[in-house]
């Protein structure tokens, strides 16, 4: 049954994957390792994304069947799980772009990949990013944009994690459609990722 | 010998008539989108150039005088919405001075504005869903016209009845907006058309005749949203096939309509949620592609030259796109390897691009001619090439530009 059901998971199979996760509660199984197997599928999505056999529509589609099933298992759950993470992400679509669907992959995916992100939306402005990262303390930051606009909001923003003094102390990078190396070395930022696959492995390399 | 407007209009015309015929025109044609670029130029604001269509004339006219592309872009249709926006209290878009600032260009607000259950209306009776269910969602001040009954309920002095709700207060505040938004429109249609016989005078043919979407996207990006299409593809795929023929022919009709009412041909399709990486293949055969073809041959059989604004990346697609009429048709690449795309297409597409925005809005004028010249060795080869950038330059270097325009017209020359 516990293969089972990541298998299900990881297939995007939702009815089968909801099924089984219930007749394992009702079963009896202890909602943590309902967590737990959930944490396998999304490594296994997260792997098959990498390795470029699933795109955008399969990782929202797991990401509502994990939804459903941690809802399930929240109403099973006494107390909040204690989660160990490899390292800290901030990340955002910079000031005057609204973009979030490929912020939202790098996010997913870094999860899977063992980060603990905070991730602050849209629109983002300089002191908001400043905030969080004086609050969290991240190892990583991350800015996102589909517009051009955004370029002189993603220097805006380097130039202010700077004056803050906190420049030293986060590694940022950089990533979407209208960006590339040159847009990071304008911008300040220590690097661009090409796709959600690259940054992981970047950050990856950081921590 | 300075050229008169009507002969320069002809000599434009021909050069990208050519090229979209796979023919070898006089040299390289050059056209861009200009998005807000105008206005940056003519140092007024985004939101000046959403409001005040003199400014609006003044600024796209100088634009094109001073760059001289190959075809010109009417503004009015895509920037001249402000007063619109604000009559409808229109609730999709911010726009610059409304949710945005003054000098940031307007966005898209997604969102699912179409409910999942709401499929079975959407296939009977679009219209109808439209009326009543999309707009009063997508307009605060039609948020009325949700109270009105299906318009196919009053055919019959026995049903006149039905027209009760418009007795309202609230429903008729709603057609007093209407009222007020058609006025709106119909003054930016008068500047569309003072615009394009301004230029016409000038020696310049009009970039697009109309624009249209592909079916997916129109379902994906304005009524399901990107989320909600992309679970569609595996919770109800048989509806969203369904959805997707009920808009094959809509969106065809549009593109006709409009390119037969401007007399331009040219049919601007741009395209969102098919890329590299927004589906798999299998999904892009299933969903994506049948439809869009059938939108390309249906505007091609009626006389048309859609215009593919290809977004994103589309490498891995090149092999499927190919399969639309030889000579009708252009890609405008964005992200897409377009000297990949000439291998594969080159004898079927006129392709378009795509310097890259990054290198206009941050290189200098000497890597963006190295980057053009490329071009018109590569892909300019034998013609069946239209020198652009990869997407609108509002942010782009003006110096940029103009080594882009210059180093095209001097280089691009056949001999």
């Amino acid at each position: 049954m516990f293969e089972k059901l990541v298998e299900f998971i990881a297939n995007l199979q939702e009815e089968e994957a909801i099924m089984t996760a219930k007749q394992l509660l009702d079963g009896g199984t202890d909602p943590i390792t309902i967590l737990e197997l959930c944490k396998e599928a999304t490594d296994l999505v997260g792997k098959r994304f990498e390795r470029g056999e699933y795109f955008i529509p399969d990782l929202l589609m797991s990401g509502e069947i994990l939804r459903q099933i941690s809802e399930l298992v929240k109403s099973n759950l006494e107390k909040d799980v204690e989660t160990t993470y490899i390292g800290k992400v901030v990340i955002g679509t910079v000031e005057g772009d609204l973009h979030d669907i490929g912020k939202n992959i790098v996010t997913f995916l870094m999860e899977a990949n063992g980060f603990q992100v905070f991730d602050l939306g849209i629109d983002v402005p300089p002191q908001k990013f400043i905030d969080k990262i004086k609050e969290v303390k991240p190892d990583i930051v991350g800015m996102s944009a589909l517009l051009t606009v955004a370029f002189e909001a993603m220097k805006a923003t380097v130039d202010a994690i700077k004056e803050a003094g906190l420049r030293e102390q986060v590694k940022i990078i950089i990533g979407g459609a209208p960006t590339n190396e040159e847009v990071a070395k304008y911008v300040g930022a220590d690097a661009y990722a090409k796709d959600a696959q690259q940054g992981v492995r970047l950050a990856k390399e950081w921590i | 010998m300075v050229k008169r407007p009507e002969e320069l209009y002809q000599e434009r015309l021909k050069r990208v008539e050519d090229a979209i015929a796979l023919q070898v025109p006089d040299r390289v044609p050059i056209v861009v989108g200009w998005g807000f670029f105008p206005a940056r130029y003519a140092g007024i604001t985004y939101e000046e150039y959403m409001y005040d269509p003199e400014k609006i004339m003044t600024a796209a006219i100088k634009v094109h005088e001073d760059f001289e592309p190959d075809l010109a872009e009417n503004p009015f249709g895509l920037r001249f919405l402000g007063p619109i926006l604000d009559v409808l209290d229109f609730k999709q878009l911010r726009w610059p001075g409304r949710g945005v600032k003054p000098n940031m260009p307007y966005q898209f607000v997604e969102d699912e504005y179409m409910k999942p259950e709401e499929y079975d209306h959407f296939i009977k009776d679009p219209t109808d869903w439209i009326i009543r269910k999309y707009l009063p969602r997508i307009c605060g001040a039609l948020e009325p016209l949700s109270k009105i009954a299906p318009m196919k309920y009053i055919y019959n002095y026995g049903r006149l009845n039905a027209l009760a709700p418009f007795g309202t207060e609230e429903v008729q505040q709603a057609l007093e907006a209407l009222k007020k938004a058609g006025e709106a429109a119909l003054r930016s249609a008068t500047y569309a058309s003072k615009y394009n016989q301004e230029m016409r005078k000038r020696g310049f043919p009009l970039s697009n005749g109309g624009t249209t979407q592909a079916p997916f996207d129109t379902l994906g990006d304005y009524f399901r949203g990107t989320r909600g299409i992309m679970l569609d593809m595996y919770r109800r795929p048989e509806k969203l096939l369904k959805a997707l023929d009920v808009l094959t022919p809509w969106m065809i009709e549009m593109g006709v309509a409009a390119g037969k009412r401007s007399g331009n041909p040219r049919i601007f399709i741009p395209l969102h949620k098919g890329s590299d990486n927004f589906m798999n293949e299998e999904q892009f055969k299933t969903f994506y592609w049948p439809t869009l073809r059938e939108l390309i041959v249906g505007l091609v059989a009626e006389g048309m030259n859609p215009v593919v604004f290809v977004e994103a990346d589309h490498t891995s697609r090149l092999e499927i796109m190919r399969d639309v009429p030889p000579g009708k048709v252009v890609y405008q690449l964005e992200n897409t390897d377009i000297f990949k795309a000439k291998e594969i297409l080159g004898d079927r597409i006129c392709l378009r691009g795509n310097v890259p925005i990054s290198l206009l809005c941050l290189g200098t004028p000497e890597e963006v001619k190295n980057y053009c010249r490329k071009l018109i060795d590569v892909v300019g080869k034998k013609g069946g090439f239209i020198m652009d950038s990869s997407v609108n330059v509002e942010d782009a270097k003006i110096e940029n530009i103009r080594a882009m325009f210059d180093f095209t017209k001097e280089y691009g020359v056949y001999t």
